[in-house]
Formats: structure tokens, sequence, C-alpha cells
């Protein structure tokens, strides 16, 4: 990553190659391939089922979608609301700018109870901070609980799913990494581990329990904060969540300041939507809720890290803003024709697929060549805002970050107005066209994108935005058909039913 | 400057574009959506509820109140429990029927304790039909949080239909914020390995529901 962005983690490497060179790798590697591809389209039909039990989902949506735009746009009242409702619950706010002063906050906090363990609930801010690496540098060891999380972490892996870290690794994979590495971390995996499911999650379980049973300080995220009742919400499968919440002494709980929702009653909206789209459940096993502390019932101390990192740079932005509408259901992920290729690794981040594509540029600002080849990584067919319960119109962000980094301009970058230049040497425009050369190379996502072209042809601009503004400028661009061509060869048999 | 003022300052600047808006927050969200989904009779939601239940592989039965007694202590023994946890407020003719030995939920217990006993009965504050979900709130009949989720084999004891609402937005009204709630929704589950169900892994592995009325 480039000069004036500091306060980001090591996570990713800051010499992680740009999209298109680690998408390139990865849609080489046809393990990967084939794991990703069963995983999104098992996912994708179950959630089609789920989605259609719920005669409401549109009006659903919308409400999603009214809630997180009203928080955002009167965040700080919401913010000083959930503060206040916290501490009077008995808990602790800390506010954290950024990665470097959260985890100084959590480390400071775990040495404070002398202790040197700590067990995790999967979460993607601590992910996205560093967290792990940084209380290891503090001598303190966290462990991964979650199933996925812990294949992740013994693998030395880096997650690349929002909701299945592991969904690239298949049940060979996991016996093989259970195997060699369960000993060094505690309890060794049985003798005999076959690669049936049930057994490799039997040897999570022994092996998680022994840690949850002393752990002393637990650490989570949150899928929600409610300002009106200072109310934390964390909603999981394994109850490796619950075991963290309820048995340590002391929960720190590292939350990015946009997961406030204003009232209770919002819940009603966001616990229809969110397991439907995510794991395509009517409701995930289970959902834990927390206001403060709770005499003599769970950790008698409790913190709760407000995260900034990057996340008001995004707010600053009058398009891009509505990413931080996200509930991380990973519903886009599983729709992408991209995604399902190229695997979450090849987005550089803890954000992968379409969400990545335009949350990670404007958490961590366009500068590094990841981050600026990264609103490429789409052939914009639009699926993914057609799946998103809090209907993010991720296709239009895309764009608009495209025309950033091709153009330049002013953006916000830690608070501060700063003016960019035009990436150099077009390297988002040789992006664009290995994007196009892959289309074109699948057809099915080019059939997608040409119907999605079609139906929204009186929307199309004259003008092409991004990196096409100024070749279009001088031209003008052919009018897209009402219907792609092959659809209409294959409707009327080449022509040869006469039709139109 | 603190964090607090520096996040806060920046998130004034931020929103520097958006016109000032008094709209009280009741009229700006839409709440068009349904409060419960299909036309049931108070019958048929409980119908329900035992359905989707056991569609996530909760274990369901149902008894009058009379058969509760004898009910619990078959499925204790079915289970070759030794031992089983009891909340503080427990109905204490719920277990009437059993002499397995009982553990109180006390603060003291460590972890390591509450790992030892086969099974635990509580009682829950709302079950959600059109989800399959239980929720316990703490209540004297329920116990501590960790009690329904450290032993391996939970039995929960709903009382139909009073317990029993059709909807997500139904059971938030019903609930206390202020209390710590699990939401359960059949045992622990995971999809983790190749996106295969896997039932159980550091929650209750077997999940009965009594449903009494
Ligand atoms: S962008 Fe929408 S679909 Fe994608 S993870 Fe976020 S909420 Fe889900």
């Amino acid at each position: 990553m480039s000069g004036t962005f500091i306060g980001m983690p090591v996570f990713p490497p800051p010499t992680h190659p740009a999209f298109p060179k680690a998408a390139r790798e990865a849609v080489r590697n046809p393990t990967l391939r084939g794991n990703l591809r069963h995983a999104t389209h098992t996912i994708r039909a179950k959630r089609a089922k789920a989605v259609a039990e719920l005669s409401d989902w549109d009006r659903l949506r919308e409400a999603g979608r009214l809630i997180k735009d009203h928080t955002l746009r009167h965040l700080e009242r919401h913010l000083l609301r959930l503060e206040e409702s916290v501490t009077a619950a008995g808990g602790t706010v800390h506010w954290a700018a950024d990665a470097d002063e959260a985890n100084r906050i959590v480390a400071g906090l775990v040495k404070a109870t002398g202790e040197s363990e700590v067990v995790k609930v999967k979460s993607m801010a601590t992910q996205e901070i560093g967290l792990n690496e940084a209380l290891e540098a503090e001598g303190i060891r966290a462990y991964e609980t979650d199933l996925a999380e812990l294949i992740v972490q013994l693998g030395k892996d880096r997650p690349s799913h929002i909701l299945v870290p592991a969904i690239h690794r298949n049940r060979g994979e996991i016996r093989d990494i259970f195997r060699e590495e369960m000993g060094r971390w505690g309890r060794p995996a049985p003798e005999g581990l076959t690669d049936t499911p049930a057994e490799l999650a039997e040897a999570a379980r022994l092996h998680l329990r022994e840690k949850f049973l002393r752990a002393k300080v637990g650490i989570s995220g949150a899928n929600f904060m409610v300002a009106e009742t200072g109310t934390l919400v964390v909603v999981e499968s394994e109850g490796n969540g619950r075991m963290c919440l309820t048995l340590p002494e002391t929960l720190i709980s590292v939350v990015g300041i946009e997961k406030v929702v204003p009232t209770w009653r919002d819940l009603e909206v966001f616990l229809q939507t969110l397991p439907r789209s995510s794991t395509a459940e009517r409701m995930n096993p289970y959902t834990s809720m927390w206001t403060g502390t709770t005499d003599e019932d769970g950790p008698s101390a409790f913190h709760l890290v407000l995260l900034d990192n990057g996340r008001t740079d995004t707010l600053a932005d009058q398009v891009g803003r509505q990413a931080l509408r996200c509930i991380r259901c990973s519903a886009c992920l599983n729709v992408c024709p991209v995604y399902e290729r190229a695997g979450g690794h090849a987005y550089g981040s803890v954000y992968p697929g379409p969400i990545g594509a335009i949350l990670s540029p404007q958490l961590r600002g366009t500068e590094s060549e990841i981050d600026a080849s990264l609103p490429y990584a789409s052939s914009l067919c639009g699926a993914c805002y057609e799946v998103c319960p809090v209907a993010i119109d991720i296709p239009e962000v895309l764009v608009h970050l495209r025309e950033r980094v091709v153009e330049g301009g002013v953006t916000v970058r830690q608070g501060n107005k700063v003016v960019l230049k035009p990436a150099k040497g077009h390297a988002a425009e040789r992006a664009a066209m290995r994007a196009a050369r892959w289309t074109f190379s699948h057809p099915g996502a080019l059939r997608t994108g040409q119907r999605l072209a079609s139906r929204t042809r009186r929307l199309q601009p004259r003008t092409l935005p991004g990196p096409g503004k100024a070749w279009s400028g001088t031209r003008d661009l052919p009018a897209v058909p009402a219907e792609p061509f092959r659809d209409w060869w294959q409707r009327t048999h080449g022509g040869k039913d006469g039709a139109e | 400057m603190s964090g607090r003022e520096r996040i806060l300052g920046r998130v004034r600047r931020a929103l520097a574009d958006v016109p000032p808006d008094d709209t009280p927050y009741e009229q700006v969200v839409r709440r068009d959506y349904l409060r419960e989904h299909g036309d049931r009779t108070v019958g048929q939601t409980v119908e329900l509820l035992a359905e989707n239940l056991a569609d996530y592989r909760a274990v369901v039965h149902r008894c009058t109140e009379g058969e509760l007694p004898s009910l619990i202590a078959r499925l204790l023994t079915e289970r070759e429990a030794g031992s089983v946890l009891v909340p503080p407020g427990l109905e204490t003719g719920w277990l009437a029927g059993t002499r397995v030995t009982r553990v109180a939920d006390r603060a003291e217990s460590t972890p390591d304790d509450l790992d030892r006993v086969d099974s635990v009965v509580t009682a829950c504050a709302v079950a959600i039909a059109e989800t399959g979900t239980l929720v316990l709130d703490g209540g004297p009949d329920q116990g501590r949080r960790r009690i329904s989720l450290v032993p391996d084999h939970h039995i929960c004891v709903v009382r139909v239909p009073e317990q029993v609402v059709s909807s997500v937005p139904q059971a938030l009204e019903r609930l206390d914020p202020g209390r710590p709630l699990t939401w359960i929704s059949g045992p622990s589950a995971t999809s983790d390995i190749e996106l295969d169900r896997v039932e159980g892994v550091h929650g209750p592995r077997t999940l009965e529901v009594v449903l009494v009325g």
C-alpha cells in the first residue's frame, strides 16, 4: 500500500497482487474452482427457496434499506445514544479511529486481566484490523473458535468467504490440516480421523472444548447494536459464539460504527432477512443478545470498542456510502460469476466478492495496486444488487469507483480531503480489458450481463463511465438491442421460425 | 484528541452534504411488511412450530400437563442421563417422575462442573412458529445462559399455545431487551465442511422440545 494511508494492518500484505493477476492464478486451480462451484451453487438454490417463503420480501428489503440509510444520515446521534445505553447497562465504551488504536485498546484490556489467551467468535472487524497478529506481538494468543476459522487458522491460511471462510477447502484437505496441526495448538486430532464431516466436526468439538472451559477472556464482533437499548446481537450456528459470549469473565466486542440500528424493533427486519440471505435458513441455530452485563449470568466485565478504520471516509462519499448498509450476509458472493471462479483470496482483503470490491477500496483508499484493481473485479451483471437484502447498488458503486481510479479527484482519507491523481499507466484500463476478455470467454456471464443491459437500456448513458469516457466522448455509443442476440437466436431457432 | 472526538468529528464532516431532517423515525421507515405470514388458526400455528422445529432436527414431543413428569422421566432414562441441571425456578412437579441426580444452577459452578452434567431441563420465554425458534430470557425457570449450552442434551418445555407466537416481529414485542436472550433454532450445527450440515458442534447435540398443553 502506498504512502498516504497509515494505520491499516499488514493484512493483506502490501505486495498483494492486483485482482486480475491473483484471479488468473486462482482460475487455474481446479480444486479451488470445484470447491467453490459446489458451495456457491448449493447455497444459491437454498437461498432462493428460503426467500420465497416470505411474500413480503421486497417490503422487508426496502425497510432494511431505509433503516440503514436513516442510521447513517444520523450516525452521530445514534452512536451517542448507543454509548449512553451500553454504559447505563454496565458496559464500557471505547472509540478507535483506526486499526492500530483498536488493537492497542484490545491488547491493553486483555493485559489488564492478566491473561495471555483469548477465545474468539468469528468477526470480520477483528480480521480487518489484524487483531490476532497484533495480540500475538503482545504475547497474547488468540484462538479462533468458529469451525471454518479454525480450519483457516490451523492451515495458516486466509479466509475466502464472509460466511464460510474455508469454503475453498474440501473435506480431504481439512482432515490433513487437522491431523498435522491440531497437536501444535492443543488437543491433537483423534487417531484414525477420517474425512467425514461428522468426524471432522467432532474433532473440532473436542479440540476447542478444553479452550472454552478455561478461557477468561472472550473477543467478538456483533451483527447489530441497538442504540435505544444498548443491546448487542450475534448470530451463529455452532454454539462457539455462545461459549465465548457467556463463559469468560471478560468480554470485548469490536464492532464497526455502521452496525448500529436505532431501535429494538428494527431487529424484526434484519432477523428475518439476514439468516435467509446468508445460510438460507429460516433462522440460524443460535442468536445471542446481551445488554451490558447481567448479575451472575455471563461475563462480569463488558467492553465495546467502536471501530472507524475507514468507515467515516466511506460515509463521506455520496455514492459509495451505501456500502455501509451491508449486513455481511454474503449473498452477493454466492451469486457472483466472477467470485465463483476467482475465489475470495483474489480480492486481497477480508471482504471478498462484490461487496469486497466496493468496500475494501473505500475503507483503504485506492492507492495500492490491488485496491485500484478491485472495482474492475466484476462483469457488472447486476446479480449482486438483486440478491442484496439491503438493496446496495453494487454495480453503481463499482462504476463510480472505476471513475475515481482512472480520473482521480477529491476524496476523504482519515477524515481529511485529499486529491487523488489519475491511476498511473492506465493499469485500470488494462484490467478492464482483461475482465472483458474473461467475460467473452465465459458465455454464461456474458448472457446475464446482456440481459441486464437489455432490460435497463433506456437508462444507459450516452457516454461510457470510467476508462471509456475519453473514448466515447467523441463517439456515439451503439444502442443496446431490446433482446440479446443469443436469446433471439435461441427463441427463433436462428430466425428459422420467422419471428421478427 | 480522543478517538471519540475524532470519529464524531469525521462523521459530522462526512455528512455535511446531508440536509437537516427532523422527520420522526417512526415515519421514516415504512413498516408495511407483514406482522405474520399466512392465515392460521392457533392450532395450526402450534403445528407449524412443531414442523419447523423438526425440520431443523429438534426432537418434538407433545403431551398434557399431567403427562409431563413421566415424559421427562422417560426422556432422561432413554438418554441414560446420570445427572440433570435444574434452573432455580423450574416447576418442581416437572421432575417429579425421575430420580436422576439434580444439579442446581449456581453462580459458583465452573464450566468444568457443567461439562460433567448430562442433561438440562428448562422452560422458555417465547417460541416462534414461522422459524422454529425457542427464545430463552434467563428467567428463573430457564436459568443462566450457559446451562442450556454446555450439557449435551437439552429438554425445553414450551407451554402451548400461550408461549407460541407466529413470527419474529411478534416475538420481539414480547421480549425484554434488558435480559440476556438466547434464540435457539434446532441443535447446534455447522455447514462449514463443503456445506454439509452436521448437527452438534459446541452446543447441545440433542435438543428435545416438549409442547405442553
Ligand atoms: S452487500 Fe448486500 S448481499 Fe453483499 S454481503 Fe452485504 S448485505 Fe449481503
